[in-house]
């Protein structure tokens, strides 16, 4: 399936393989870190959870980024059952990994929180909790499988049914877990809801999100041309062989 | 068409589906190595558990659902990996592929087949469940083995794509679990709540909204994999 200008393409790729500046991922970091500044020396103190509010700054951004992320990823997927375009493929695979780092990032911090808060590691109860935990698995599953096919045209195919189905389930897991909490009487004292947040806070917490939205897009960028780069040496290592 | 060779009609889909699942059923009728291993692991299983709780605390009629469900699960995949597992010696898939019968009746077929298979082991391993744990054979006991039936048709309809899919990965069986397990949940959660209501003599109507979940998800991925089935096919 090689054409002449993918494998002029390719020599060209590793003629000029030198280590680029990644602009976005440095702006992104440092956007990161001016909102850490401020959530910990410029943000009032929570009265009643102290310090361990602090966590929420990365919590919800990160559970943000995490759900645009893997919610990309799905679309791709889907989007490569279509146009059977390579670039779709390589976008999902690059989302789905950035998604599993960031709802690792959700599902580490949210016991932390939901300790000082709900004074409980983990409330099955909670939808967001349950949905985002499954969701962890979903993608880790879709990156194991991808993992485990050589074939490129076969490893989207199989993405893409994973996650028409995922995106299937995830309704299913919802309705589940409503009704299983609808047998228990909702937590009083460990109520598992947020407190609206005062105006300083709510600014800090908005910059948190755009801070890391930007993070998950300039790492899905750098995953995305690291597939390129992979690819192309894929090519150029079958054009030797 | 060959000179000379006389063809017989081009079965339709539900008629292939059949053919498919007697195929698969009766090579395992002549072998029953899954079958085998598959109800000695869920009785073992069933007896292994029973020493995991504290007697004082819960009664054996308590944790007999959570139990069942477990074994059930694992019993399935044991089941679902040699669906399409058995078709890798020789390449009997290129068989069926050229067959002229349609991917949804392969699909259908081999989802028939496994279902056959399931049930065959909670044959024994629910009646196997009753005597470890001291269930009485009533109505409630009745209404557990048609939700055990409801569950495992969600569980069949998922498990059969994810088994023609895993075999052509590197890690073969190793990856069913991880594909299966998550799509399991939304059925195993309800059939096991429903399951233990009613042993635990409450009513039919507390379980109706799990059950309704639980059919839903039958008829919504039965659908749903027979539609996308082809593309793990394709070549």
């Amino acid at each position: 399936m090689t054409t002449i200008s993918q494998r002029a393409d390719a020599m060209a790729a590793t003629a000029d393989a030198k280590p680029v500046f990644d602009w976005l991922f440095a702006l992104a970091v440092l956007a990161v870190a001016a909102v850490y500044v401020r959530a910990i020396y410029f943000t009032p103190m929570e009265a009643r959870l102290g310090l361990a509010q602090k966590i929420y700054y990365l919590h919800v951004p990160s559970a943000i980024a995490g759900y645009l992320a893997v919610s990309t990823s799905a679309l791709m997927s889907i989007v490569y059952l279509w146009l059977r375009d390579e670039r779709s493929d390589r976008l999902a695979e690059a989302s789905a990994e950035v998604g599993l780092v960031c709802l690792t990032a959700v599902l580490t911090t949210g016991p932390l929180w939901a300790r000082a808060n709900w004074g409980t590691w983990w409330a099955w109860g909670d939808m967001r909790l349950t949905l985002t935990l499954f969701l962890w698995f979903l993608v880790a599953a879709y990156l194991v499988l991808r993992g485990a096919i050589d074939d490129v045209a076969m490893r989207g195919r199989y993405s893409a049914v994973l996650a028409i189905l995922g995106a299937v389930l995830i309704p299913f897991i919802h309705l589940s877990v409503y009704v299983f909490r609808g047998m228990h009487p909702d937590p009083i004292v460990l109520k598992p809801s947020q407190p609206s947040l005062p105006g300083e806070m709510l600014t800090t917490f908005f910059m948190g999100a755009l801070a890391f939205t930007l993070l998950c897009i300039a790492l899905i960028r750098a995953r995305y041309r690291y597939a390129v780069l992979h690819g192309r040496l894929a090519l150029l290592d079958a054009e030797r062989a | 068409m060959t000179p000379g060779v006389t063809h017989g009609p081009v079965p339709g889909t539900i008629a292939a589906a059949w053919l498919v699942a007697r195929k698969d059923l009766s090579i395992e009728f002549r072998t029953r190595t899954a079958f085998l291993s598959a109800l000695v692991f869920s009785v073992l299983g069933l007896a292994t558990f029973y020493f995991t709780w504290d007697f004082s605390i819960v009664t054996p009629a308590d944790r007999a659902p959570g139990v069942m469900w477990v074994i059930l699960t694992f019993s399935a995949l044991i089941g679902l990996q040699r669906s399409f597992g058995v078709e890798e010696h020789d390449r009997g898939i290129d068989a069926l592929l050229v067959s002229p019968i349609s991917r949804e009746a392969i699909y259908l077929g081999k989802a028939v087949g496994n279902l056959v298979f399931l049930a065959a082991v909670q044959v024994v391993a629910l009646p196997a469940l009753a005597i470890f744990y001291n269930l009485p054979f009533d109505r409630a006991f009745l209404a557990v083995a048609g939700i055990v039936l409801l569950a495992m048709i969600g569980i069949v309809a998922v498990g059969t794509l994810f088994s023609a899919m895993a075999v052509n990965t590197r890690l073969a069986e190793l990856l069913l679990p991880l594909l299966c397990l998550p799509f399991f949940v939304p059925v195993l959660i309800n059939s096991a709540q429903a399951s233990a209501r009613l042993l635990a003599g409450r009513p039919m109507a507390e379980a109706w909204p799990q059950l309704k979940i639980v059919v839903g998800f039958d008829i919504v991925f039965l659908v749903v994999c027979t539609l996308v089935f082809p593309y793990t096919l394709e070549e």
